[in-house]
C-alpha cells in the first residue's frame, strides 16, 4: 500500500530525514516511535504533502502511484488522512460544514455526486456515538475553543467520516486524559478493516496498549535505526531511548 | 472645463433662485453660512491630515452636470434586485436626485417616512430643532452638502414607537448621457424608547461617472434603538463620499454596519458623537475590493460622558490593485469615566499590489476607562490552508472558506434576515463559495 524508499527530506537547507524506508500493507498497524526531533512529524507531513519541506531524493508510492507529484488534497483524495498533532482552529466554519465540504470534494474527486445531507447526518450521528461526542460540537467553529481533549477527538471524528485507506496518527495522545485516550484509541480500533491501514506516531508507549502495533520503528536523527514487533515498544518503555541511540551511534 | 469648485459656486445663486419665498427661512441661513465654509476651505487636498492617504483630485476632474432632474425612465423590473425581496419595507426611492413617488412606499401614520423637501415645508419644527446639528461645521465637504441641502430621506419616529418594517432609503442614477454629481440629505430622528431599521444604497444604473457627496444625520434620542445599514455595491464608475454624524442620548443604542462590496472610490466619514450616559454603539464594517478600487472609512467616536460603550469592528478583503484606507479614531474626553470602547480592523492582502493603510487611534484624558485597539494586516493562514487541504478541501475552495469565514464575522450584527442573506451571497459570489454547502 504504502512504500518509502531511502527518503531524504531538508527544510531550508538543514536534512531531517536522511534515508527512510518503510513499507506498509493493508490491515497493518506500524507504529513509529523515537525521542523528539528525531525527525516523526515531518515524515508524517511529507507523506500528507505539506509543501515547505524539500525532498530531496527517494520515493514515496501509495497504492502504485507516485505520491509526491499530487497535491495535498488529491492525497486525501486517494486515502490518506493525517491527523495533526495540533489540529488548527478555523473560526467561522463549522464542524459540520467543514466535514461535508470534506466529503464531498473527495466524492467530486471520485466522480460520484454529493453525499445526500439525511445520510451525512445519519453518518455524523453514528460516528459521534462512537467517540462519544456530544451533538452541539456539529455547530461550533472547527476547533475554535476546543480543549485539547476535543480537538483529538475531532481529528479522530473527522477520520471516521472520512474513512481512510491509510491513516497516520501524529501524536494523538498528547493532551488526552486516560478517559479521552481509552475513547479515541476504540474509536480508532472499532475502524480498522483488513483493507486499511494505519500509522501510529507517538513519543510513549502508552498508546500502544490501546492501539497494538504489529510493527514498532525507531526513529533516530532522521533513520529507522531499528525495528520489531509490539514487544519493542515495551522494551522502549521500560529502559528509555538511550541503548537505541547509543546502537545506533555505535553503528555511524 | 470650468473647475468643480467655480461651478459649485455659481449653482448655488442659481440654486437660490428657485427657491422663491423660501430665501429667508432659518434652513436658507444655514445654507448660506455653510456655502461660505465651501468657499473658504474648498475640497480637501492630501495636505489636509485626514486626506493623506486618499486623493479627490482624480475624482473631481469629470465635467459633473448638478442640476437634478430624471435623466431617464426606469422600470422597476429593471431596479428590483436592489431592494430587499420577501420583506414588506417602506421605501424612499430618488432618482437622479429627484424623488420618485412611484416607486417609494412613505408614511405618515404614526410616523414620518418621507422626503426632507416635504419636511422642510410641512415639519418645519423638527427640520429647525434638528438639522445640521449633528454634521460638522468645519468640514468642507459636509458643508458643501449642507449648502444644498434641499432633497433626501426625512425619518422621524416619534417616542414610545416601534417602526416594524426596515425602511430602505434608495439613490439610483441613471447618467447614461451625462457625469452627474449629487448631494442628497438625509434627516433621521429616532424619539425616546423608539425603533428604527434602515437600509442606504447609492446605485448607478449605466456606466458613466457620478459623485455623490451625501451627508445623513442621526438622532437617537433616550432609551432608542437605531441599525443603519450601508450598502455600498455600486458600479466601478461611481464615487461616493458618505458623511454620517450620529448623535446619541441616553441610554441609546445605535449600529451603523457599513458593506463596501463595489463602486470606484469611496470615502466614509463616520461620526458618532456619545452625550447621554449608558449608551452602547457598534460600527461594523466589510471592505471586500479589487481591481484598482478604493475604499476608505474614517471613523470617530466622542465619548463625552461616563458609562458608555463602544465597540468597531472593520474588516478587509483586498484582491489585484485595491486599495483600503483605515483611521478609526476613539475620543476619550475627560469627564467620560467607565468609559469602555473597542476597536480592532483587520486586513488580509491577497496579492502585493494590494495595500492598506491603517491607523488605529485612541485619545483618552479620563483615567478610568477601558480602552483596547489594534490592527492587522496579513495574507490568508498556510497552516490553516494546509489543514483543509489534506481533509481534501481544494485549494480554492480552501481560501474562499477562510476568506467567507473571515468577512462573514460582520454580519453578525445585522438584524434583517433578508439583508443578511442577501449579503452572503453577494460574499459568497465574490469570494467564489459555492453556498450549496450551506456554511
Amino acid at each position: 500500500m504504502l512504500n518509502i524508499k531511502d527518503l531524504k527530506v531538508s527544510i531550508e537547507g538543514k536534512s531531517i530525514l536522511k534515508g527512510i524506508n518503510l513499507e506498509v500493507k493493508p490491515g497493518e498497524v506500524h507504529a513509529i516511535m523515537g525521542p523528539n526531533g528525531s525527525g516523526k512529524s515531518t515524515l508524517s507531513s511529507v507523506i500528507a504533502g505539506r509543501e515547505e519541506y524539500e525532498v530531496e531524493d527517494g520515493s514515496i508510492n501509495f497504492n502504485n502511484e507516485d505520491l509526491l507529484s499530487l497535491d495535498p488534497e488529491e492525497r486525501a483524495h486517494r486515502g490518506i488522512f493525517l491527523s495533526f498533532q495540533y489540529p488548527i482552529e478555523i473560526p467561522g466554519v463549522s464542524v459540520t460544514n467543514f466535514i461535508k465540504t470534506a466529503i464531498n470534494e473527495s466524492r467530486k474527486a471520485q466522480g460520484l455526486d454529493a453525499m445526500p445531507a439525511s445520510k451525512m447526518l445519519k453518518k455524523m450521528r453514528e460516528k459521534m456515538r462512537l467517540l462519544e461526542m456530544d451533538q452541539n460540537f456539529l455547530s461550533r467553529s472547527l476547533n475554535e475553543g476546543f480543549s485539547g481533549g476535543e480537538k483529538k477527538r475531532n481529528e479522530i471524528f473527522q477520520m471516521a467520516m472520512l474513512e481512510p485507506k491509510l491513516a497516520i496518527l501524529d501524536e494523538t495522545d498528547s493532551g488526552l486524559d486516560i478517559d479521552a485516550l481509552r475513547i479515541v484509541a476504540n474509536g480508532v480500533n472499532k475502524l480498522r478493516t483488513p483493507e486499511n491501514a494505519t500509522i501510529v506516531i507517538t513519543h510513549y508507549q502508552r498508546l500502544l496498549d490501546y492501539i497494538v502495533p504489529d510493527f514498532v520503528h525507531v526513529l533516530y536523527n532522521g533513520k529507522i535505526v531499528k525495528s520489531g514487533g509490539k514487544d519493542l515498544a515495551l522494551e522502549l518503555e521500560d529502559k528509555g531511548y538511550d541503548w537505541v541511540k547509543k546502537e545506533a551511534d555505535n553503528l555511524v | 472645463m470650468e473647475d468643480l469648485k467655480e461651478k459649485l459656486l455659481s449653482s448655488f445663486i442659481a440654486f437660490e433662485s428657485t427657491l422663491n419665498g423660501q430665501a429667508k427661512s432659518p434652513i436658507h441661513k444655514v445654507r448660506t453660512k455653510a456655502i461660505e465654509v465651501f468657499e473658504e476651505k474648498g475640497f480637501p487636498t492630501k495636505r489636509n491630515e485626514e486626506w493623506k492617504y486618499t486623493n479627490l483630485k482624480p475624482i473631481l476632474k469629470h465635467d459633473y452636470k448638478l442640476l437634478s432632474h430624471p435623466e431617464s425612465e426606469i422600470e422597476f423590473k429593471d431596479v428590483k434586485r436592489y431592494f430587499l425581496h420577501d420583506t414588506d419595507t417602506y421605501k424612499i426611492v430618488f432618482v437622479d436626485g429627484v424623488f420618485s413617488s412611484w416607486m417609494s412606499r412613505t408614511t405618515h401614520d404614526g410616523y414620518d417616512i418621507c422626503t426632507f423637501a416635504s419636511a422642510i415645508e410641512k415639519y418645519t419644527h423638527i427640520v429647525n430643532k434638528y438639522f445640521n446639528k449633528a454634521a460638522s461645521q468645519e468640514d468642507s465637504l459636509t458643508a458643501l452638502n449642507t449648502a444644498f441641502a434641499r432633497e433626501g430621506a426625512f425619518i422621524n419616529v416619534p417616542d414610545n414607537t416601534i417602526v416594524e418594517k426596515p425602511i430602505e432609503v434608495v439613490f439610483f442614477s441613471t447618467n447614461s448621457d451625462t457625469e452627474m454629481m449629487t448631494m442628497p440629505r438625509n434627516l433621521v430622528v429616532v424619539g425616546k424608547n423608539s425603533q428604527a431599521q434602515i437600509i442606504e444604497r447609492h446605485q448607478s444604473l449605466h456606466g458613466n461617472n457620478v459623485l455623490t457627496n451625501v451627508v445623513t444625520e442621526i438622532f437617537a434620542e433616550e432609551s432608542s434603538h437605531v441599525s443603519y445599514y450601508k450598502v455600498q455595491n455600486d458600479e466601478y464608475t461611481a464615487s461616493l463620499i458618505d458623511n454620517t454624524y450620529v448623535d446619541q442620548k441616553e441610554k441609546s443604542n445605535c449600529t451603523v454596519d457599513t458593506f463596501s462590496l463595489g463602486g470606484k472610490f469611496t470615502r466614509n466619514n463616520l461620526n458618532f458623537n456619545l452625550t447621554g450616559e449608558h449608551c452602547e454603539c457598534h460600527l461594523d464594517g466589510i471592505t471586500i475590493i479589487e481591481d484598482d478600487q478604493l475604499v476608505d472609512h474614517h471613523t470617530r467616536i466622542d465619548h463625552k460622558v461616563p458609562n458608555c460603550q463602544s465597540n468597531e469592528l472593520y474588516k478587509g478583503i483586498y484582491d489585484d490593485k485595491a486599495k483600503g484606507v483605515f483611521n478609526g479614531m476613539v475620543m476619550v474626553h475627560p469627564d467620560a469615566q467607565k468609559t469602555n470602547a473597542f476597536q480592532q480592523n483587520n486586513n488580509i492582502l491577497l496579492t502585493d499590489t494590494a495595500s492598506i493603510d491603517t491607523k488605529p487611534q485612541l485619545e483618552i484624558y479620563a483615567d478610568d476607562v477601558k480602552c483596547s485597539h489594534g490592527c492587522t494586516v496579513g495574507q490568508l493562514d498556510d497552516d490553516a490552508l494546509f489543514y483543509m487541504r489534506s481533509r481534501g478541501i481544494a485549494e480554492k475552495e480552501a481560501k474562499a472558506m477562510l476568506m467567507y469565514a473571515f468577512s462573514n464575522d460582520a454580519l453578525k450584527n445585522v438584524r434583517i434576515a433578508s439583508l443578511r442573506s442577501k449579503l452572503n451571497l453577494v460574499f459568497a459570489k465574490k469570494l467564489g463559495v459555492d453556498l450549496d454547502f450551506g456554511l
